[in-house]
């Protein structure tokens, strides 16, 4: 449903990558119009040179041209399928298309604002997207970062007593500027560097 | 094979078998124990227990703490449970570049074609590749074909009384028809170093990028080659022509051919007559920009291993067998319609295990002198990730490191 979504670019998209192989050109044929286009949509998170180098990869992981990336091909990069939140970041890679894939990256940005950091963060967590982070959206969290080194009962323990030190109840949910608070100033650092031949 | 019925079989077999998977294979394991899981993507099958034991560690590839999340400490507090972002940070960046994918990727050759103006000069280029070029080629190789069987054929069925002879007439041959096979590309192929002499205890590994790799370096010198036994008209060649220079074909879901070729393998090495050995370390094909990692067999049996590093030039052709692509025959039939495969092949220096290093160490020092001479990057990616998921193991070593420093952040109060 979320691919045959809205944007002109999904259409030029096609073009530019039909024209693509038909000039055997490995370099990208986006026009300056797509390539602001999606500068906009991610808040200037990533330079010219960059877009396009994420677009080659975008289309080099959408083996079969079908707009988005199948799951199963993010799967398939190793260095992705061990991560212990693979799981919950498929689950929001889902059907996006090259423009929502820049906006998913652009928080991995150095250029991208700490609000902005945090709010991924908290849509990691928030997996029904109503806006609270509930004692068992961070015990799932925590079941995935751990595995099996720590039994359910540890994990329940550890969040009732780190919770209750920080001020809230165990059934009391969290908001995201309950995250701002918490992580505000806790010297996070998360950037990615997307590398430009 | 269930993990209780290994446990019956004789240890010594066990280790054969141990023996034989870590050298360099071509393609994937078939065995139960990797078929009774399968991956929730269903389509590739997941790392069994049993490839575990072969597959060298990545941890002990990774520079240290690369992959270990940076420690802190003092109290655990909220935040600390809150901030996922290492994890995050790590998973963004394999999207948005890995270095796995990239060893398999195609790299078609710098268009040039396409321009207008060249368009009429690549179209006459078309004409003459594809209908004057092809069937001179095609005529070539059949030439070859019928000079080779026609005197190999009677050479192996007359001259079975005088062993030596027979031997010695077989690796001509077989080093003439790899000669039509690299003219049937037109292999424009520069040696460099010494050629490889009959040595006992020594053996030749070389990175990989297509089974011409091995044309290109048999029409040198007749080696002996360790490789997965291939279905169609490859697989036939392989069990009559190339079993007469000693190439060791077997197939890995065999359990019974494992240990014979554990014992082949030993009993070859040994012998002064022998075809020199040659081994892929790699197991699979790598597109001639990255090196994976080496399996560590070739580098534990005790003898000299001489590096050959093979180096193409992709001006006219991109020679990397992209097999899950395109079969072999396709392949050659892409070669056969380019102009040109240019390639550099170097014979290295021979290298001894050191005193006090590991076979692992071994490999990758030999790997560093691969990677060095043919320009090529190293990854710390087993190949047969192409054909499986990563086994659980890595990401439970993650999941171990955040756990522990987590509990014991929590105890410190």
């Amino acid at each position: 449903m979320r691919m045959q979504c809205n944007t002109i670019l999904v259409s030029s998209d096609c073009v530019s990558r039909k024209e693509e192989e038909a000039m055997g050109n490995t370099s990208s044929m986006l026009t300056q119009y797509d390539i602001e286009e999606v500068q906009q949509h991610c808040n200037n998170a990533f330079n010219q040179q960059e877009i396009v180098s994420l677009y080659q990869r975008f289309c080099q992981l959408d083996r079969n041209n079908c707009g988005f990336i199948p799951s199963d091909e993010f799967l398939s990069i190793p260095e992705f399928a061990v991560n212990p939140l693979s799981q919950s970041l498929l689950r929001m890679l889902d059907g996006l298309n090259f423009k929502e894939f820049v906006a998913f990256l652009s928080a991995f940005s150095p250029r991208a604002t700490l609000h902005h950091k945090i709010e991924f963060i908290f849509k990691v967590y928030d997996t029904d997207c109503n806006g609270k982070v509930t004692f068992h959206d961070i015990l799932r969290a925590l079941r995935d970062l751990t595995g099996p080194f720590m039994s359910e009962q540890q994990r329940e323990e550890v969040l009732t007593q780190v919770l209750e030190e920080a001020g809230y109840a165990k059934d009391s949910s969290l908001t995201l500027s309950d995250f701002m608070r918490i992580l505000g100033n806790s010297g996070l650092k998360m950037e990615v560097e997307v590398p430009v031949d | 094979m269930t993990p209780s019925s290994r446990l019956s079989v004789p240890s010594a077999y066990v280790r054969a078998c141990f023996r034989i998977k870590r050298f360099g294979l071509v393609t994937r394991f078939c065995s139960g124990g990797s078929v009774t899981k399968m991956s929730n993507a269903g389509k590739l099958k997941s790392s069994s227990s049993e490839l575990d034991l072969d597959r060298p560690n990545i941890e002990d590839y990774l520079p240290s703490g690369s992959s270990v999340q940076q420690e802190r400490h003092g109290k655990l507090r909220l935040c600390d449970l809150l901030d996922i972002s290492p994890s995050l940070s790590e998973a963004a960046g394999a999207i948005v570049d890995d270095t796995f994918t990239r060893c398999f990727k195609s790299n078609p050759p710098e268009p040039w074609n396409w321009n207008v103006y060249l368009l009429p000069l690549w179209c006459c280029g078309v004409v003459i590749r594809y209908l004057i070029m092809f069937p001179i080629r095609i005529l070539v190789l059949t030439l070859g074909w019928i000079i080779f069987l026609s005197s190999f054929i009677p050479a192996h069925l007359l001259l079975k009384g005088n062993d030596d002879l027979r031997k010695k007439i077989e690796r001509c041959l077989v080093e003439m028809m790899c000669s039509f096979f690299v003219a049937s590309w037109t292999g424009v192929v520069k040696y460099h170093g010494p050629r490889p002499s009959m040595r006992p205890k020594q053996v030749f590994v070389a990175n990989h990028t297509s089974m011409i790799d091995f044309i290109i370096l048999e029409q040198m010198t007749a080696f002996a080659v360790i490789m997965q036994k291939h279905p169609g008209w490859v697989g036939l060649l392989q069990s009559t022509i190339l079993e007469s220079v000693g190439c060791i074909w077997f197939n890995r879901t065999e359990a019974k051919d494992r240990e014979i070729v554990a014992r082949k393998l030993r009993e070859h090495v040994q012998g002064a007559t022998n075809n020199p050995l040659l081994i892929f370390p790699e197991g699979t094909c790598v597109n001639n920009h990255y090196t994976v990692m080496f399996k560590k067999g070739a580098f534990e049996l005790g003898c000299t291993v001489c590096p050959v590093a093979i180096k193409y030039n992709k001006i006219f052709v991109d020679a990397f067998w992209n097999s899950r692509k395109q079969s072999f025959t396709t392949h050659l039939l892409q070669l056969m319609t380019s102009w040109a495969v240019v390639c550099d092949v170097w014979y290295l220096e021979p290298q001894n295990l050191k005193p006090g290093e590991t076979p692992i160490e071994f490999a990758e020092r030999v790997r560093d002198i691969i990677s060095l001479r043919a320009g090529l990057k190293k990854v710390p990616w087993d190949g047969y990730l192409k054909y499986s998921r990563p086994s659980p193991k890595h990401r439970e070593q993650k999941q171990q490191n955040f756990a522990e420093s987590v509990l014991r952040r929590f105890e410190e109060k």
